[in-house]
């Protein structure tokens, strides 16, 4: 398999309305800057990769085809992928192994989301035949899996919150963020309402416009970069079904599985004592913990420890969404790709003022459906 | 270099209605069948991927219903996009020549008679400026067959010539939505649907699936005595412009063509997803088809084509020569979006 690196990421302003820019509007936004960072132009670009959750969420059924002269995919291959709420990082992955299996030397990877042109609620309420509706939104969904995971931890009522603080304040240093809260506390966080108990208002990722791209390109690409590149190190997917007997809502075994086999290829062998940062897809602050656990950083029950100790902020022994996360800002097609390109940057040196010093191999991670579809990837300033 | 070939295929019958309520009822019988003719269970599946559309099914993440036809714990690696199942095809090909998978199941559904296609499609145009005026993909298909009548690349006779071929063709699939002994000028006799087309020149709406095992050096081998190796897979786009582009052109089809390495004169059979007589008739020359070519043996889509999964059954067909020895070397095409945007070759051969 050949080697692949990120060249260069780029993304948009996320917000709740962008009526600034069209669809194809957004998307530019995202891809000039990533050519940009990647020091390169459309002349170099061989393949489109297009990433977005359901189109029902802005109304245009596969909206890369209008968008083909947008995303510069004319004339050129153009994929689109779809896998619900892991689909920014199936992107990655899909465009890093058209890289990786020698037939294009440099490809672009976009994912965005543009909610306000349509109404996700309505998107997500259009129920199959014959199945239960939730009603009750993604929060109502998830609610009862977090309940479960504080009972079976028994991790103290704060460590929700203490995600939300950490992340938003992280958040106030990423000048792309939806959610900057410099001020927010544990105090503001627990007044805020109840949404779906245990899940408190603050404790809840927004709703987004946004975009992201990334440039992957072949280890020539990369070698030819005068600037540090983010080596792809490994990348897995794995699925499950939503529904089944036996299925573990907490502790679900593709997300499990993906990770043994993320960490095998990737050759890490001690997760929480090799990675120096991670981009974790954490839509409510509980998942934080949850995820940890789930991605072997620490013991099953064990994660809370991590959070609550400080661990998992900027200046602990792995950093957690030193971006904000998903809790700052979430377009949703474009948040996995977010999580991806975010890792990116922590080994390219290249976050700013959330950059974790020193950080030299990054997770990048995503989820989506009801827990059961996993995509992650590590990032290195190394090729091995 | 790893060498990748199609070991085996399977479809559901084009259907008028598949009445089911999601792709999983049609799914489970072709993964039946496809795994039985190789000889794999589903654990010996390295990776799945697979086409679809959430616009067709009217809601949602419909593809994560399609998760449960699979039987997907434990957990599989897995993929999806929101394209013809030839694109997934693509993508697992993609994965097999990266090492990371040996074998691969891909594929396609869609239930067309959930809605009122044409209309659904309409929605594939841009929503600022084309969609909210509805022009259906009937009417769209109608002006570019138009503009190759009036740019005397076709005759309305040749429309119907290439839809009596294909009518009668399909007499000998079994999965076919349509066939018929209609003579050219029986075909012309029939009124207009959208002018110049009528009915026999565009695709049946209909449900349906199909599924497509890859397999990788000698797993292939060891799966099928006469595996379908591609020798060449790519896939163009066009502009969505339409008064931008020339219609009766097809550059993202020749590019694709160009980039697998297809010459119209050195393949024995080609199954082309033309889901308009005159779009056959564009593709051939687009691709540069020789007359020699044996074209849409099947009936092609003009006699069933079951969304999302017609232009994988294109590549499946096509495989399905080489693997029987009816023929030496094939190609499948497959086609997306309005009026022709969106194409894809692969190129297979005998060994």
């Amino acid at each position: 398999m050949n080697r692949a690196a990120v060249l260069g990421t780029g993304q948009t302003e996320h917000r709740t309305r962008r009526t600034d820019v069209s669809m194809a509007g957004l998307c530019r936004e995202a891809i000039d800057r990533a050519l940009a960072d990647a020091g390169t132009d459309w002349s170099d670009v061989d393949a489109v990769v297009l990433g977005k959750a359901p189109d029902l969420f802005e109304g245009v059924m596969m909206p890369e085809l209008f968008l083909a002269d947008a995303l510069g995919a004319t004339g050129r291959p153009l994929l689109r992928v779809h896998t619900a709420g892991s689909v920014g990082g199936s992107t990655a992955i899909v465009a890093s192994q058209l890289v990786q299996a020698g037939v294009h030397r440099r490809v672009l990877a976009v994912a965005f989301e543009k909610q306000s042109e349509s109404n996700a609620m309505w998107a997500l309420s259009i129920q199959p035949p014959f199945t239960m509706p939730v009603g009750a939104g993604a929060g109502g969904y998830f609610a009862p899996h977090i309940r479960s995971y504080i009972r079976r931890s028994g991790a103290p009522p704060h460590v929700g919150a203490m995600v939300a603080v950490k992340d938003r304040r992280n958040g106030a240093l990423n000048p792309y963020a939806h959610l900057r809260q410099p001020g927010i506390t544990l105090e503001s966080v627990n007044a805020s309402p109840m949404l779906w108990d245990p899940i408190r208002y603050d404790e809840t990722c927004p709703s987004s416009d946004g975009a992201c791209a990334i440039v992957i390109g072949d280890e020539a690409a990369a070698e030819a970069s005068d600037r540090q590149v983010a080596w792809i190190r490994a990348t897995a997917m794995r699925t499950e079904p939503t529904y089944f007997a036996g299925k573990d809502h907490v502790n679900p075994r593709a997300g499990y599985e993906a990770a043994r086999a993320l960490w095998r290829a990737a050759g890490i062998t001690d997760p929480l004592e090799q990675v120096d940062a991670a981009e974790i897809y954490v839509p409510f602050s509980w998942f934080e913990p949850m995820w940890l656990e789930n991605l072997g950083f620490t013991a099953p029950g064990e994660g809370w420890k991590l959070t609550e100790a400080g661990e998992t902020g900027l200046d602990g022994a792995l950093p957690v969404n030193p971006s904000g996360g998903v809790m700052c800002s979430n377009p949703i097609g474009a948040s996995g790709l977010l999580r991806f390109a975010e890792a990116a940057m922590q080994v390219m040196g290249r976050a700013g003022e959330h950059q974790v010093e020193g950080a030299r191999t990054a997770l990048g991670h995503a989820y989506g459906g009801g827990s059961q579809f996993f995509a992650m990837w590590v990032v290195g300033t190394a090729p091995v | 270099m790893i060498d990748v070939a199609v070991v085996g295929f399977a479809q559901s019958p084009c259907l008028p209605s598949a009445g089911t309520t999601s792709g999983v009822e049609t799914l489970v019988p072709v993964f039946q069948e496809v795994l039985g003719a190789t000889g794999l269970s589903k654990q010996d599946i390295d990776f799945w991927c697979s086409g679809s559309s959430d616009y067709l099914a009217g809601r949602a993440f419909s593809f994560v219903n399609a998760v449960d036809a699979i039987g997907a714990y434990p957990p599989v690696a897995e993929s999806h996009v929101e394209m013809d199942a030839a694109w997934a095809l693509y993508e697992a090909y993609v994965k097999l020549l990266t090492g990371e998978a040996r074998t691969a199941l891909v594929y396609g559904f869609g239930k067309s008679s959930a809605g009122e296609l044409r209309r659904v499609l309409a929605l594939q145009l841009d929503p600022y400026l084309h969609a909210p005026l509805w022009p259906d993909s009937v009417s769209i298909a109608a002006l570019q067959a138009r503009a190759g009548l009036d740019a005397g690349r076709y005759t309305e006779r040749d429309l119907a010539v290439v839809a009596a071929r294909s009518r009668t063709a399909a007499l000998g699939n079994p999965k076919a939505q349509v066939s018929g002994r209609d003579s050219a000028d029986d075909l012309l006799a029939a009124p207009y649907v959208a002018d110049p087309l009528r009915a026999h020149d565009c695709a049946p709406v209909g449900d349906g699936a199909a599924a497509v095992v890859l397999a990788a050096g000698d797993e292939a081998r060891r799966l099928c005595a006469r595996p379908a190796w591609i020798t060449g897979f790519a896939h163009n786009v066009d502009s969505p412009a339409l008064g931008v582009r020339d219609l009766t052109a097809v550059p993202s089809a020749t590019a694709a063509a160009t980039a697998a390495g297809l010459r119209g004169d050195d393949v024995d059979a080609v199954e082309l997803h033309a889901p308009f007589s005159h779009q056959e008739i564009l593709l051939s020359a687009a691709l540069g088809i020789d007359d020699r070519v044996r074209v849409n043996q099947s009936g092609g889509v003009l006699c069933g084509n079951p969304m999302f999964s017609a232009g994988l059954s294109r590549i499946g067909l096509a495989a399905q020569y080489v693997m029987s020895g009816r023929a030496d070397r094939v190609a499948g095409h497959a086609t997306s979006g309005p009026a022709l945007q969106q194409n894809l070759v692969c190129v297979m051969e005998g060994a």
